[in-house]
């Protein structure tokens, strides 16, 4: 506060120059990284890898196939496992005991038992149930209806939706209780709240967690292998059984998760900028004071 | 208008609501006074039927509140009916609860168009002059989040209004706002009051009670304890219990 050696105090920091901060941790940090980087690349160009054959590989008519399956897979099993998770985790906050019970059953036992378990269980369904359909109605042998997609689909979907349905009740319960009661005071049923009101202001939360799911689907599909589902992983291993380029088909099969993943990252980016509608994200421009170069 | 007889409501041990009567005439404009925990909001949640209560009975506009009388017996009313009987009366709240993913203008034309299933195009209109009418015509596209105080408890007024409500009620509106702008909120409910609507206004504003009120209710221990003109209540109190409150809140 005081000036040196007992002046009368100045407040005036005119004319002072300004010396930004320095940052010398980020710099050693930065290098260390970089020759890390540097290493694994050189590992990988020296090692037995022919670079060639990934490229020719990366486009195989085997590998789009499979990929194409995964796209697809990912799409149909997450939106199978939003919409049941959507409407177990209503069911699981309904007064009515009845929906209570069911939702906590199938959520506990879909998050209880291993995925892959489940995955075989659908798969080998006709063990239990030979025929499916209406006695008398019509009916279908359940190995024509169960194939590799449709035991893949149920398999994964129904295992989300167990999970996507405590993620929605998370999302449903950080909802401010004042909201649902201005719905309920202009005449809003329970339901037509929770779908005008609740759940757009639960998607704020929601989406984060789910968005991590549905990467996190891209790469679950690969399990789906065990019941002869032919994604990605299992057309890359198929090939690398016959021509023994092991590493090259597993670089190729990573390279499209990562860039299905980078294009679910930036689709998840825009739909949480959507619905952060109304939450007050919208700042001065306070940042530009960051300047360090400025005088007072 | 309304016609509350012996209405009881307790929250585990507390004892919220001990036999309240009140009626309101049409057009009357009553307002509710008394120390936090005397039941005012209970009460008004009661009306609305965000509370249920455990004895007696609310008619609004002649219609019994949350049963359905056969006879001789009560039923219960389901959420539907109850969501119905609810668009008889509007509620201000304390803290707005605007909507808050909506625009000042959609908070508005919300219950109208989804619950009422009215023309988008003639609701706009009428949320409109709603918004001139509390004085916010150029904030119809902020975010609740964007306004102050009392213009987010003005936007609450006009949503209110929009469904066209026989019974205004209030749950201190001007409580979470700070002093300078409850002059705002206050002169649209005085306008509204001249207006002729009903309205049950819980508040700590005496001034504004005095000022608008046909009538004042003092309430304390979930029961009232004395009702009247405003300048009976508010300046000659009869109990010792409404002197006493009156002098602290005046003080």
């Amino acid at each position: 506060m005081a000036g040196p050696t007992g002046s009368p105090l100045d407040y005036s920091i005119e004319g002072l120059r300004l010396v930004p901060r320095r940052y010398f941790g980020r710099w050693l940090a930065a290098a260390a990284l970089l020759l890390l980087a540097a290493f694994f690349v050189y590992s990988f160009a020296r090692g037995q890898i022919e670079w060639k054959v990934v490229g020719q590989f990366l486009t195989a008519p085997a590998i789009l196939a499979g990929l194409v399956n995964t796209v697809v897979m990912t799409f149909c099993a997450m939106t199978l496992g939003i919409v049941l998770g959507v409407t177990f985790a209503v069911m699981y906050m309904s007064p009515n005991p009845v929906l209570k019970g069911a939702a906590w059953f199938y959520i506990w036992f879909f998050r209880g038992t291993p995925l892959l378990l489940q995955l075989l269980l659908w798969f080998n369904l006709a063990l239990v149930f030979p025929k499916l359909g209406l006695p008398g109605l019509f009916e279908l042998r359940t190995v024509d209806v169960i194939t590799p997609f449709v035991a893949t689909l149920l398999g994964l979907g129904i295992n989300q939706g167990a999970y996507t349905a405590e993620v929605v009740r998370g999302g449903i319960l950080s909802v401010d209780i004042g909201q649902i009661e201005a719905a309920k005071s202009i005449g809003m049923t329970r339901l037509t709240t929770l779908r005008r009101i609740v759940l757009p202001q639960a998607m704020r939360v929601i989406i984060p967690p789910v968005g991590n799911e549905f990467i996190s689907m891209v790469k679950l599909t690969s399990i789906a292998s065990v019941i002869q589902f032919s994604e990605v992983l299992r057309a890359a291993q198929t090939i690398y059984y016959a021509n023994a380029k092991v590493i090259e088909l597993l670089i190729v099969a990573a390279v499209w998760y990562l860039l299905v993943v980078t294009l679910l990252s930036i689709g998840q980016f825009f739909l949480e900028r959507r619905f952060a509608r109304g939450v007050g994200t919208r700042r001065p421009a306070a940042a530009e004071a960051a300047e360090p170069e400025r005088g007072a | 208008m309304l016609v509350a007889r012996g209405v009881h409501k307790s929250f585990g041990a507390f004892r919220a609501l001990q036999g309240v009567d009140l009626e309101v005439a049409a057009g009357e404009v009553l307002c509710v006074i008394g120390p936090s925990g005397s039941g005012k909001s209970t009460l008004l949640r009661c009306i609305n039927q965000l509370e249920r209560p455990d004895r007696g009975a609310i008619w609004i506009d002649g219609e019994l509140s949350g049963y359905r009388r056969i006879g001789e017996t009560l039923h219960a009313l389901d959420d539907l009916a109850i969501a119905r009987q609810r668009l008889a009366s509007g509620m201000v709240f304390q803290r707005f609860n605007l909507f808050a993913h909506m625009t000042a203008l959609q908070n508005i034309i919300e219950g109208p168009v989804t619950v009422q299933r009215r023309e988008r195009s003639v609701v706009t209109a009428e949320a409109t002059a709603l918004l001139a009418r509390v004085g916010l015509t150029d904030k119809r596209d902020a975010y609740p989040s964007e306004l102050s105080g009392g213009q987010q408890q003005r936007v609450a007024i006009a949503r209110a209004l929009a469904m066209q409500p026989k019974l205004m009620l209030f749950d201190e509106p001007t409580s979470a706002l700070d002093p300078e702008l409850v002059g705002e909120v206050l002169a649209v409910m005085r306008d509204l009051a001249r207006s002729g609507m009903t309205m049950i206004v819980v508040t700590h504003e005496l001034g504004f009670a005095r000022e608008v009120a046909d009538r004042v209710v003092f309430m304390d221990r979930g029961a009232i304890v004395e009702s009247g003109a405003p300048a009976d209540v508010l300046v000659q109190p009869q109990h010792a219990r409404t002197r006493d409150f009156v002098a602290a809140v005046l003080k």
